[in-house]
């Protein structure tokens, strides 16, 4: 019976590590791929090692890319988190509107985000579009909001907060109802006042939560998709050809299957780093918190 | 209460309001333009004579897009990617909750890794295989590579409902002459079955809300909604009412379910980083 019973997690695991294997094969050959001419021209490749990865990084379009990906990922990240934060601390103040509108609160994160981008694509339209119709009154009537670089941009940052600002709002909503409360009155009988007992003791307690939900969003949209290709396509011009649409026109619809490849193997280098960087950064900032709340 | 507390009330009510109405503008303007009629989609804004003709069309597949089997298709491979998940997905999670073993964190770890991947590093070689192989633009095809989004939610997420769960209520059973498998299928999965059902639905929202692998691996036969919503507007006269009424339907399924899990979203967005 020994042996059996040493087995046994394994046998439990085995059906769930074949299907693993299932997805590590293609990523194996992938990587596999980017050694090679692989494209849809020359289905008879030639090794060619690391160049695939050479013209990468000495590609102008590959470093503009690059930069798009960035601001796009800092811009959605940090909106997201004020906003979600400062959404969250006012529903937790728990009035009848905040405990009405926090059931509505998740509607948008659950909407696929092509869908969340079509229909910003037909809001901001700039001629019969119901956004500039709005702001007509303002004066503002005839702006090109996704037909210029930096409109382009922000357009879809704005879709990507529209999309995941709730995300943020329920974590750090969760965050702030298991504060403990002993360091609240301590403050409170100290006559402390609400921006004091806000920056020394519900910040440094609620950032664990808060870095959980800035992690995932700034992982995530570093690899954006969905969100331009609905929108922009990448255009106008390149301004907005993040990572994975690069690598999708290259490898997809120029069927240079090596090359496309190479670019998602480099952003998946950047994300795996951005992440390896920030759960350390958690475990400082959990540490910071346990503090403050054995206070 | 002083005046000045009472008026800051109102002041942080008023901005919660102007949050909520940026984020359920969009969907009621959706429901808006799905209900116009073609010849008043662009002369008026707020007022029109409303009409189902765009849910008749899009429905009904007269534009050439046959959106009610893209429909069936997305719930087809939504359930399949989510049936396997949990097929193999509970095991592997009852085991690396309970059991400490050679490589089981490395394994969590791995699949943890997918959930961050970009979708393209596997997506692309995908695309070469599935044409040798025959699985381009088929229900096992899409299936198949869902898992990188179900799999990793449903083990991890299950792996944190069964650690909370205490282990003497399984070992009670045993010393009562239960098999382990029994006290898995008896005692430990209907203890956590609001969380299998919470996290089935959660995973099955994001299998449907997926757009890049049937973007890419599928044509036409085992095309899901999200690409098929984007078809409506392909063409130089976009049809905004077909278009609007394509999204809302397309959204209907994860709204409902959402609503119905509130309570569990928590854990299983953060994949149980965070516990409510």
């Amino acid at each position: 019976m020994g042996w059996r019973l040493a087995l046994r997690p394994y046998v439990l695991i085995v059906p769930a590590l074949l299907l693993t294997c299932g997805i590590l094969y293609p990523f194996g050959l992938g990587l596999y791929y980017t050694l090679f001419d692989f494209s849809a021209s020359k289905p008879q490749p030639d090794m060619v090692r690391f160049e695939n990865y050479e013209t990468v990084f000495t590609q102008e379009a590959f470093w503009n890319s690059a930069w798009v990906t960035v601001l796009y990922a800092v811009g959605a990240a940090a909106v997201e988190t004020v906003l979600g934060v400062t959404v969250a601390l006012l529903l937790h103040r728990s009035t009848i509107v905040g405990r009405v509108l926090e059931k509505i609160l998740i509607l948008p994160l659950m909407i696929a985000p092509v869908i969340a981008a079509i229909i910003w694509k037909l809001m901001l339209q700039p001629s019969v579009g119901v956004i500039n119709y709005l702001l007509r009154p303002f004066g503002l009537g005839g702006v090109q909001w996704t037909d210029t670089p930096t409109g382009a941009l922000l357009s879809s940052i704005a879709v990507d907060v529209w999309v995941y600002t709730p995300f943020v709002a329920i974590l750090a909503l969760a965050g702030l109802r298991s504060l403990p409360t002993s360091p609240f009155e301590a403050a409170a009988v100290d006559g402390a006042g609400w921006w004091y007992t806000f920056r020394r003791l519900t910040l440094p307690m609620l950032w664990p939560y808060v870095l959980v939900a800035v992690i995932f969003r700034f992982m995530d949209s570093l690899k954006v998709f969905d969100i331009i290709y609905a929108l922009t396509e990448g255009g106008p011009g390149d301004s907005t050809v993040v990572l994975q649409i690069r690598a999708y026109l290259e490898a997809i619809r120029f069927q240079r299957y090596s090359f496309g490849i190479s670019y998602t193997i480099v952003l998946w280098a950047v994300v795996y780093l951005a992440a390896m960087v920030l759960v350390k950064h958690l475990g400082k900032i959990q540490r910071k918190a346990a503090e403050v709340s054995a206070k | 209460m002083t005046l000045r507390k009472r008026l800051l009330g109102w002041l942080a009510d008023a901005a919660l309001i102007v949050y909520f109405v940026f984020a359920l503008f969009p969907i009621a303007w959706m429901v808006i333009l799905s209900l116009k009629p073609t010849n008043e989609l662009f002369s008026t804004y707020f007022s029109f004579s409303p009409t189902l003709d765009g849910y008749r069309t899009v429905l009904g597949d007269s534009e050439g897009i046959p959106f009610v089997r893209f429909f069936v298709n997305s719930l087809v491979v939504s359930l399949g990617a989510v049936a396997l998940s949990l097929l193999v997905g509970l095991p592997a999670a009852y085991a690396s909750a309970r059991w400490r073993f050679k490589g089981s964190e490395n394994l969590m770890f791995t699949l943890l890794s997918f959930r961050f991947a970009p979708e393209l590093t596997v997506i692309i070689p995908l695309f070469v295989l599935y044409q040798k192989l025959g699985l381009f633009d088929t229900y096992v095809g899409m299936v198949w590579v869902l898992q990188l989004v179900t799999l990793p939610l449903i083990v991890w997420i299950m792996r944190s409902y069964f650690a909370d769960l205490t282990p003497e209520l399984e070992q009670a059973a045993l010393l009562d002459g239960y098999t382990r498998k029994q006290a898995f299928m008896k005692v430990a999965l209907p203890l956590v079955k609001p969380g299998v059902a919470a996290v089935s639905l959660l995973a099955f929202i994001f299998a449907w809300n997926n757009f890049v692998f049937p973007l890419i691996l599928t044509s036409n036969e085992a095309q899901t909604v999200t690409v098929g919503a984007l078809s409506f507007l392909g063409g130089d006269r976009p049809k905004y009412n077909l278009t609007a009424a394509a999204a809302l339907v397309s959204v209907v399924p994860p709204l409902l379910l959402a609503l119905t899990i509130q309570r569990y979203l928590v854990r299983g967005l953060s994949f149980g980083a965070v516990k409510s």
